[in-house]
């Protein structure tokens, strides 16, 4: 069972025994069924324990999964009529970034998505979802797009970060991220974050610039990669997960540091378990956040947006009366 | 910010140069890095710590860098009561920004504030890649939005000198959206049509290089400066080829259409002088 995760082993085994006791009940007309009950209550006392207490690290994992949806299957369960606008004008189309239009619960919106890929042949078509600058400009193009015409942008993001190449410095990574940072801060209409799986750095900030940030209950944003973090702290790859402690990169963690709006819930277990009611509940959610910025005026929504962004962070003053703003 | 308005700022102050120049670790002679010439320190410093053999750019500290750029060494300084926090009790941090303090004599890693050159009033920010390598957390980041939003008030020209590996991780996903609120302010300098010029010097990567600095009307870079996005090393575990020998400096950036200018440091004062000019007037 690759599906499970070694953390999840013990659920594994009972939800095993269940099923070959239930085997053996049909088979030789056994009556095992007030047994089966006693291990169904206990394999759900021991999901709530295991996943009502996950470490940073189990929910890495989580987010990292090989069968975690992906933004194609968001995309499909929860827009209709979605059309896919590909290319940046420039250089190319980077297929790491799913751009188009479509509606969201009957009103026009143009969604933004990282997307990683599902097989083998996939993942690398989309470069495992590491977008280069061209994807950067996509996605600043059809939302200059959405912004002309008065569209919400709902963006999904998901990746380990932007790609790290030649070619990609050289056609300046630095720069497409940062002008979407500007140009996000500026639009004029609604916009939604949502983080899906990985939030890693610079290169899922890129398309992350909202009136709204929300994040998945057991995705992950954080300013380096945990892997990272361990090689410049300990100089051992190994200890991601003390780094990833030590990141705070949890949703849970980014909620209480005032950066992240929501946390929207998964099944239990993480949203590939049933990801059919994921998505479900991500559009009742995006729904509601919609609903809540729709009535705002223009410049109402670009200062809202810039109020949220200049709140976030923490400091201290040596002057008297001074704290943080 | 309303606070501001309330709170008795100081009156102008001069950056203390002397202190700074005593702090000079390399003592009486110094070694350029590319050439090998051994340098006077005093030389050195009178030629703007640049080599006078090979033109090779020393590392200007932020107080060194205001006094070469300003009128009379006068600069008054915003902000400068803005010190960090440890938002995520990161192994190590507190200790380390003490250290970066005392070893420094500054609070943070950047000193921002206003001045004149050539008489044209500017907001100028500085990075000092001497405290936590120049990395941006919270107290950077809202430094910068503040001096880019007295820009806006104001209306003075803001130039903004880089130099900095990237965003503090030990301040975590905090770090990370000074990115974005650095860059928002700057959004609304654009949209006042305030002039924001950005002076890339050595270094200017990671979350620092995708964020303010790559955003200037005009983006300018010191000779042989280290730009780029991602780290040298992870390109180099993820291409698996060897990478070309000007890779991500200021030259290469400059080839590949990422910069308006590469500017000799001799000459940057005169140069900004003459952008600050046009766009003084209008026709």
């Amino acid at each position: 069972m690759s599906n499970y995760l070694p953390f999840e082993k013990p659920i594994l085994e009972l939800r095993q025994k269940i099923d070959e006791l239930k085997a053996f009940t049909t088979e030789k007309d056994i009556d095992f069924s007030s047994e089966i009950d006693t291990l169904e209550a206990k394999a759900k006392h021991l999901e709530t324990k295991i996943y009502g207490n996950l470490t940073t690290w189990q929910k890495v994992q989580i987010a990292r999964h090989a069968s975690r949806p992906t933004s194609v299957h968001y995309i499909q369960e929860i827009f209709q009529d979605f059309i896919e606008l590909h290319g940046d004008r420039h250089y190319g189309d980077d297929s790491a970034i799913i751009g188009g239009i479509g509606k969201l619960n009957g009103i026009p919106v143009t969604v933004i998505a990282q997307e990683r890929g599902k097989d083998t042949k996939d993942k690398i078509a989309r470069n495992f979802g590491l977008p280069h600058p061209e994807g950067y400009r996509k996605a600043l193009r059809l939302m200059q797009q959405a912004n002309k015409f008065g569209r919400p942008i709902i963006t999904f993001i998901d990746t380990q970060g932007a790609h790290p190449g030649i070619e990609a410095e050289e056609r300046g990574q630095s720069e497409a991220i940062a002008r979407n940072l500007r140009e996000m801060a500026g639009f004029e209409v609604p916009i939604i974050c949502v983080v899906t799986g990985e939030g890693g750095s610079g290169g899922a900030l890129g398309i992350g610039v909202g009136n709204r940030l929300l994040m998945l209950e057991h995705a992950y944003y954080s300013v380096i990669s945990p892997e990272g973090a361990a090689a410049i702290l300990w100089r051992d790859a190994s200890k991601a997960q003390e780094a990833a402690e030590a990141l705070k990169i949890t949703a849970q963690d980014l909620q209480k540091l005032g950066i992240v709006d929501e946390i929207i819930s998964e099944p239990k277990g993480g949203a590939h378990r049933n990801s059919q009611l994921m998505a479900q509940t991500i559009e009742h959610i995006l729904c509601k956040h919609l609903t809540s910025l729709l009535p705002l005026s223009q410049s109402e929504l670009v200062e809202d947006r810039y109020q949220k962004f200049s709140k976030i962070g923490q400091f201290s003053s040596t002057a008297v009366f001074e704290g943080s703003r | 910010m309303l606070k501001d308005l309330f709170r008795k700022q100081k009156k102008y102050a001069t950056i203390p140069t002397e202190a700074t120049k005593n702090q000079v670790p390399e003592g009486i002679m110094q070694k350029c890095p590319t050439c090998g010439t051994i340098l006077l320190s005093k030389e050195v410093e009178k030629n703007e710590k640049v080599c006078k053999v090979c033109g090779y750019h020393f590392m200007m500290t932020a107080p060194e860098r205001i006094q070469s750029l300003v009128d009379d060494g006068r600069f008054f300084e915003y902000d400068s009561d803005l010190i960090s926090v440890d938002p995520l009790q990161f192994p190590d941090y507190q200790k380390k920004i003490k250290q970066d303090m005392e070893k420094t004599d500054l609070k943070e890693a950047i000193i921002t504030g206003e001045g004149t050159m050539d008489g044209y009033p500017v907001i100028l920010g500085v990075m000092d890649p001497r405290f936590r390598m120049g990395s941006m957390g919270s107290v950077v980041g809202e430094k910068i939005a503040r001096a880019a939003e007295r820009a806006v008030q104001k209306r003075f020209p803001f130039i903004l000198f880089s130099a900095s590996g990237g965003a503090r991780m030990q301040e975590g996903a905090l770090s990370l959206m000074q990115m974005a609120k650095t860059s928002a302010a700057l959004q609304k300098m654009n949209q006042n049509q305030v002039l924001f010029v950005s002076i890339l010097t050595n270094p200017t990567t990671g979350g620092v290089s995708a964020s303010f600095s790559s955003l200037g009307d005009i983006n300018i870079a010191e000779p042989g400066a280290l730009i780029g996005f991602a780290g040298r090393r992870v390109i180099e575990q993820t291409v698996r080829q060897k990478l070309p020998d000007d890779f991500q400096t200021s030259e290469f950036l400059l080839k590949h259409g990422q910069l308006d200018l590469v500017v000799p440091r001799l000459e940057l004062r005169d140069t900004l002088v003459k952008i600050l000019e046009l766009h003084t007037i209008r026709g």
